[in-house]
């Protein structure tokens, strides 16, 4: 177990790396200089100079790697070019619009998805399994952009149950907070959902028709028993993969949805530092994006260790 | 009797409970406002960046400068109360307004306007339109109420100049975190920004000047067009300032609830031509692409009808304007025959770089067909505007390419050679010198029409259509802007209909 993680956590480390070193190159290479941007059309070339010495613009690529990584490695993100604040507090700022949103969204996912799924693999073939599946169709194939607008002009614009978007602020109180992220975390939900469901129903189906269901059954446990005993905790590896992989994206992938609900998230801060060359706060936000990918990959290996105990043995 | 007595008692209670109740909601409604508009500002420094968005939120309202534009755009007093200026044009002196504070209750004197002046024109300043205080020779403090501004030379402009976002005055003790925390003289205080959300202001009950009538103003920051609508219509936001979807303005207009304003602004949108770049350097290339172009096609298509036709670089709503859209009236037979006098009976290829509004995008498809029309192919690129400002604004690598002007009276950059469309003639350089030079308003209306006749005749660039500026607001709101003689929103006169 022991060697399974340290392997696992070199694998994260060397990633991480690699992963700075690419981002920073990309970003290198794109036209556009910030100091520009931000002093518009009549500026002097004294003030963009003035202005790039302000901002550390004038270094070498080699120098300007360095400072950057240095910084990450001991938890310091730089200043924002653009909102001159540091980029750690305001990507803080984010995660808490972002963390919640997703956290949210998965939740709802999975509270649809888990029993949808079993129901559905329970009553193989049945009027329930072909709905389910009919559903879950749909669900996919929306897309949540579309989705989202079809709920603001129902329950904004004409229920008035909730706003058409932003988001308040946790100081105005958790309930008032979760209000602003319901109908956002319906519309991420929604596909996540469907594409939950058909996997865990199609890996419990081929689950149960296992040798060791059948065993199972042979010693007299019911069809019911033998799901929830045997059947439910192998399904489980690739729901799990799943899971992981919609929490990434969750947290990454929500720019349409964000901009949709003017939700001031992770995603819409990305969208809006590239266009305005705030290439720290891109750089950072990608490293840290990818951080948590590696990571929550990084605990799915791990949470597989716990559900498979083969996995565990295995050097 | 004693029954009706009851009766009539719980009768007033209720009233007066309605009352009470009806006051509550009223003052609820009647003092604080939600305005939204497209953009964030980047930070809250008006002196430091070119962004529009910080002028939006805070011009007028928390900071102010000597001067101060009116919403007709006319120069009028600000935090100097009168001027005078010396015979030769080239001193200035300010008297300002007693009893000014900032709002951390500091005293604006003399010595802050010498402190601004200097720290825009300071050789590390970096303000974006440092350009403005490059006539200054000295600044001095005469007594606390009194300033001297000398001048290099005389500059008609200078007062107008002094009416800039990028001019106005600060507290020395704030400017270190000005970008977050704004510290002005303005009718409201900077309170609060969640950066991505929403900026709160809150009224200054010390404000020296006819005080503000909303207690509460919050800036919302809604990009997607389609979000915007779905803010409105839903009233989450009171008036939406620069509304980014014109497609639904006639839907307001119908809609009781609401009131849409359009104005102007000062954005000539023009189809730029690099006046360097072969065969574009030949005037009657650049004559035959103004007579191809429908400008009402393009307003009609691009901007659902939104739009005033313009046919030289400047505002028409201002009163030194001269309408020459008659000197490139749509004429595609015109066009041709120019092409082939000019040597170019088959027409020719060259690039269109478009930056990202929909004026630009959409109007560049209706422009390239129109072009096509007269035999000239286009190539046409979309570009993010840190690339548009790298290769078309520094680097001049394009042929053509379209942009809104938003600068206020900016005619002047037809005298710099270097400037991207490179025109800079020597001929315009000595008229626009004598309009700076000029102090007596009629002779410089006189060379201000000259110099629109120039450009005109000269076919520099493709003039299409002034930029217009829809508000969609509730019904209820006065006092709003209506035109953008600077970007801002002075709502320190707006307020609730009783």
């Amino acid at each position: 177990m022991l060697q399974y993680f340290l392997k696992r956590l070199l694998s994260l480390g060397l990633s991480l790396v690699a992963a700075s070193i690419v981002i920073f190159l990309a970003l290198e290479v794109v036209p556009g200089d910030p100091a520009a941007y931000m002093l518009g059309i009549n500026a002097q070339e004294d003030t963009l100079n003035a202005l790039r010495e302000q901002l550390g613009l004038n270094g070498t690529i080699l120098q300007r790697y360095l400072s950057w990584a240095g910084g990450l490695l001991v938890g310091d993100f730089g200043t924002s070019y653009t909102y001159r604040i540091p980029v750690a507090e305001l990507i803080g700022e984010r995660l808490w619009v972002s963390l919640p949103l997703a956290l949210y969204a998965l939740t709802l996912s999975t509270m649809i998805a888990f029993p949808a799924g079993i129901w559905a693999a329970s009553r193989r073939g049945s009027y329930v399994d072909t709905g389910v599946m009919g559903v879950t169709q749909l669900g996919v194939a929306i897309p949540n952009f579309w989705f989202a607008m079809l709920m603001v002009l129902v329950f904004a614009i004409n229920l008035r149950w909730f706003s058409a978007g932003g988001f308040p602020g946790w100081d105005e109180g958790v309930l008032a907070g979760l209000k602003a992220l319901t109908l956002p975390a319906v519309a991420l939900a929604l596909p996540q959902a469907s594409i939950l469901t058909r996997v865990m129903r199609s890996s419990l189906l081929d689950t149960l028709g296992e040798d060791f269901i059948r065993s199972a059954r042979a010693k007299g446990l019911s069809r019911g028993q033998a799901m929830w005993r045997h059947a439910l905790r192998n399904a489980l590896i690739p729901v799990l993969t799943i899971m992981g992989l919609q929490f990434s994206f969750l947290l990454a992938g929500a720019i349409i949805i964000e901009n949709v609900f003017y939700l001031p998230g992770l995603g819409r801060l990305v969208f809006q530092a590239i266009s305005s060359r705030d290439l720290i706060v891109v750089e950072s936000v990608v490293m840290l994006l990818v951080f948590a990918v590696i990571l929550v990959n990084f605990s799915v290996d791990l949470a597989y260790a716990l559900v498979d105990p083969r996995l565990r043995s295995r050097r | 009797m004693g029954r009706a007595m009851r009766l009539n008692k719980f009768g007033s209670g209720l009233i007066s409970v309605l009352a009470l109740a009806a006051s509550i909601g009223m003052a609820d409604a009647k003092s604080d406002i939600i305005v939204a508009m497209q953009l964030e500002p980047p930070h809250l420094d008006p002196t430091g960046a070119a962004a529009g968005a910080i002028d939006s939120v805070l011009y007028s309202n928390v900071f102010e400068g000597l001067t101060r534009f009116g919403p007709d755009g006319s120069v009028n007093p600000g935090l100097a109360e009168s001027w005078t200026i010396s015979e030769d044009g080239k001193t200035y002196t300010f008297k300002l307004h007693e009893g000014v504070t900032f709002h951390d209750g500091s005293d604006m004197t003399a010595e802050d306007v010498k402190f601004s002046l200097d720290r825009a024109r300071a050789d590390d300043s970096a303000n974006a339109q440092k350009a403005l205080f490059a006539g200054i020779e000295n600044v001095s403090v005469v007594d606390p109420q009194t300033v001297v501004v000398t001048l290099k030379e005389a500059n008609s402009s200078f007062l107008f100049n002094l009416a800039w976002g990028d001019a106005v005055i600060v507290a020395p003790e704030t400017v270190a975190d000005i970008k977050t925390n704004p510290v002005g003289t303005g009718a409201f205080k900077f309170s609060d920004w969640v950066q991505g959300d929403r900026i709160d202001l809150e009224r200054n009950p010390d404000y020296w000047g006819t005080p503000a009538k909303l207690d509460n103003v919050t800036f919302k920051f809604i990009s997607d067009p389609t979000a915007a609508f779905a803010a409105v219509m839903a009233e989450d936001v009171n008036a939406f300032v620069g509304f980014p979807a014109p497609e639904n303005l006639p839907q307001f207009e119908a809609d009781p609830r609401f009131q849409v304003l359009v104005g102007s602004t000062e954005g000539e949108t023009i189809l730029a031509m690099n006046n360097k770049l072969p065969p574009l350097d030949n005037v009657k290339v650049r004559e035959a692409i103004a007579h191809a172009i429908d400008r009402q096609a393009i307003i009609d298509g691009a901007m659902f009808g939104y739009g005033t036709p313009i046919g030289t670089h400047f505002a028409p709503h201002n009163p030194d304007y001269v309408d020459l859209t008659g000197s490139s009236q749509h004429d595609p037979e015109l066009s041709k025959k120019l092409l082939a006098e000019a040597g170019f009976p088959d027409g020719f290829e060259t690039t269109l770089k478009l930056p990202p509004p929909s004026y630009a995008r959409r109007g560049g498809e209706i422009i390239a067909s129109q072009l096509r029309a007269i035999g000239i192919e286009t190539e046409i690129t979309n570009l993010e505007w840190a690339q548009w400002l790298e290769q078309v604004f520094r680097g001049k690598d394009y042929g053509l390419t379209i942009v809104s002007h938003t600068e206020p009276m900016d005619i002047g950059i037809y005298a710099r050679p270097d400037y991207y469309f490179q025109y800079g003639t020597p001929e315009f350089q000595k008229l626009f010198a004598a309009i700076t030079s000029e102090n007596d308003p009629e002779k410089r209306s006189a060379l201000l029409k000259e110099a629109q006749e120039m450009i005109a005749a000269d076919y520099v660039n493709a003039y299409l259509f002034q930029l217009a500026f829809p508000t969609v607001a509730d019904a209820r709101i006065k006092g709003l802007w209506k035109n953008q003689p600077t970007q801002a929103t002075d709502l320190t006169a707006v307020s609730w209909e009783e």
